[in-house]
């Protein structure tokens, strides 16, 4: 075991990802982009291969033996991604195409039956574009205020406003881990704040399910949105979690197949949930690798999942630090038990995209840019950062290799 | 495979480093044009003043990547004092070189070159572009072009919306 591995993780993990193997520009590939889409495992890879081999057919509406098979995997998958949240019901669990569409769902299915103009909702200055956009649009017609939590210069909500943020409102949407910073959100308490005041709470947990135990009823929250390629599932995939009643009293938000019970010339009956939010044949051959990525973070266990990136991510701020001194600022906290494995940093004056340009020279991936957060990126005074993300796979060999890459931006852009 | 020293020639680190023109000028009289690239959050604002059909000064401001940045200190240099028409023949043999064909990507991008080269026009695309060349590296980097360009269509736009204010 290497020195920043936790308790059960080690060197066997980054093997069962093929795609690590590969090399890049002649170098073995360091994948440190994680938060924006996660390597597959080949128990994921089989899993939808398998289906496309022996199972393939459309799902609900067949009587023959493969149909059947198909019906059974999917709604496996489904069983399996409650159980990974603990859901009190797998049919809470709504497919959708990514987390992004899962928010556009709350959205336009629960905020356009129950916010008007004289309604305010609360997002945060650390969301991703998907929980902000589909508010603005949904603001633009109907004429509701979003109000804002602003974050404390170590990358934290300020929360000092909270309950005057929150009065008359009928919704807070939160992420509950930031994909710039890291930062873990105090979910638990924000819900508490929200429903003292009446409000719901929506949590954008995309990069939240994919690295820590997730249990919807212990954070409190009232709707939440994750998306399958970043927890070693496929890309296509994404997951709306609500509560039962929430979903049975929210209209449909795509219209079409399997979202009914009855089509007539005047109008429809829709289906239940969850399929009344399903419209059209379904990703199935993702939703079944989604089903095997959840089983393979079981058989990880997500406690041990957890503790390997804490101590990985206190491993990459000391080395980082280290290395590089004064050159370096790690944007977020500073205490690996606040985060999460995203880095976001500014090294010397260089700009991102330079530095993400030379560290691929060295085989490693990190992402420059805005991160989709571009009110985020103007609280800190910033246009773009450097992030680098880590997962399962990753081990102190790679942020030996980042921390040694950035030597070769120095010495290419220094002064 | 592209090297770095493809991309990051010395004259275009030194236009980084060392930026011409940088600044801006009071609008009015000059004119102004923005240029913002959404992937990444690389602006340009540009501040221009024109003595009938001339550009007789630029300021470059904003914020960006090394080659955004270059090449807009780069393409200050090489615009002041021109007419908006021969602006508009030097914007097009850049674009021309900073243009890739669809067939060439994934290969090194020298084909794309070539006939960059061809399409830049007459014999003296090169001789014309000048210190611009340190440039052309860029199209082996396609996810970079969007940079060198930033600048360049910000100009444009701001010459086409002057032109026609009148």
């Amino acid at each position: 075991m290497s020195a920043g591995a936790g308790p059960d993780i080690d060197g066997a993990v980054k093997a069962q990802f093929p795609l690590l193997e590969r090399s890049v520009h002649g170098r073995p590939i360091v994948y440190l982009d994680s938060a924006a889409s996660s390597q597959k495992p080949a128990a994921v890879l089989d899993a939808m291969d398998d289906y496309y081999r022996t199972v393939n057919a459309n799902v609900h509406r067949g009587a023959y033996e493969i149909a059947a098979a198909a019906t059974e995997q999917m709604e496996q998958a489904r069983a399996d991604v409650a159980r990974f949240i603990s859901a009190p019901s797998a049919d809470e669990i709504v497919f959708t195409k990514n987390a992004t569409e899962a928010m556009n769902l709350v959205a336009r299915s629960w905020g356009g039956s129950n916010l008007g103009p004289a309604d305010a909702i609360v997002l945060t200055e650390m969301e991703h574009h998907a929980n902000i956009v589909p508010w603005h649009i949904l603001a633009a017609e109907r004429g509701f205020e979003i109000r804002w939590i602003p974050i404390t210069h170590d990358g934290c909500l300020d929360l000092t406003d909270l309950d005057r943020l929150l009065d008359g409102a009928k919704l807070l949407s939160v992420t509950a881990m930031s994909n710039v910073l890291g930062t873990l959100n105090p979910i638990p308490r924000l819900a508490a704040a929200a429903h003292d005041a009446g409000a719901l709470l929506s949590v954008d947990a995309s990069q939240y399910v994919p690295h820590l135990p997730t249990d919807v009823g212990a954070l409190g929250a009232d709707f939440m949105v994750f998306t399958g390629h970043k927890m070693c599932g496929p890309t296509g995939v994404g997951v709306l979690w609500a509560r039962m009643e929430l979903l049975d009293a929210m209209p449909p938000f795509l219209g079409g197949g399997e979202m009914i019970l009855d089509v007539t010339k005047e109008g429809f009956r829709p289906n239940t949930v969850p399929h009344k939010f399903e419209a059209g044949t379904p990703p199935i051959a993702e939703i079944v690798g989604l089903g095997a990525a959840v089983r393979y973070l079981e058989g990880l266990g997500m406690d041990a999942v957890r503790a390997h990136e804490v101590s990985l991510t206190g491993y990459a701020l000391r080395t980082l630090t280290d290395r590089h001194g004064d050159d370096i600022t790690v944007h977020g906290p500073s205490e690996p038990a606040q985060r999460g494995g995203v880095l976001s940093f500014v090294y010397r004056d260089v700009h991102p995209h330079d530095i993400s340009q030379v560290l691929d020279q060295s085989g490693v991936c990190v992402r420059a840019g805005h991160h989709c957060a571009k009110p985020l990126m103007r609280c800190l005074g910033v246009t773009a950062t450097t992030r680098a993300s880590l997962y399962v796979y990753n081990d102190t060999s790679d942020i030996d290799s980042l921390a040694e890459a950035l030597d070769e931006v120095g010495a290419l852009f220094g002064r | 495979m592209a090297g770095l020293e493809d991309l990051y020639r010395e004259i275009i680190l030194d236009h980084y480093r060392n930026p011409r023109n940088r600044g801006e000028l009071e609008c009015p009289p000059a004119h102004r044009s923005e240029g913002f690239n959404p992937l990444c959050g690389d602006e340009v604002v540009l501040t221009f003043e024109m003595d009938g059909d001339t550009v007789t000064d630029l300021r470059v401001g904003g914020q960006g990547c090394s080659i955004s940045q270059a090449s807009a200190s780069m393409m200050s240099s090489a615009v002041i004092g021109k007419s908006t028409d021969e602006i508009r023949d030097l914007t097009r043999a850049f674009k021309a070189m900073m243009s890739i064909h669809e067939e060439s990507i994934g290969g090194d991008g020298s084909e794309a070159l070539d006939g960059a080269t061809d399409t830049a026009g007459a014999n003296d695309g090169a001789l014309r572009l000048g210190d611009l060349e340190a440039l052309r590296g860029v199209v082996k980097f396609p996810v970079r072009i969007k940079c060198a360009t930033l600048g360049w269509n910000a100009l444009a736009t701001g010459l086409d919306e002057t032109v026609a204010a009148g």
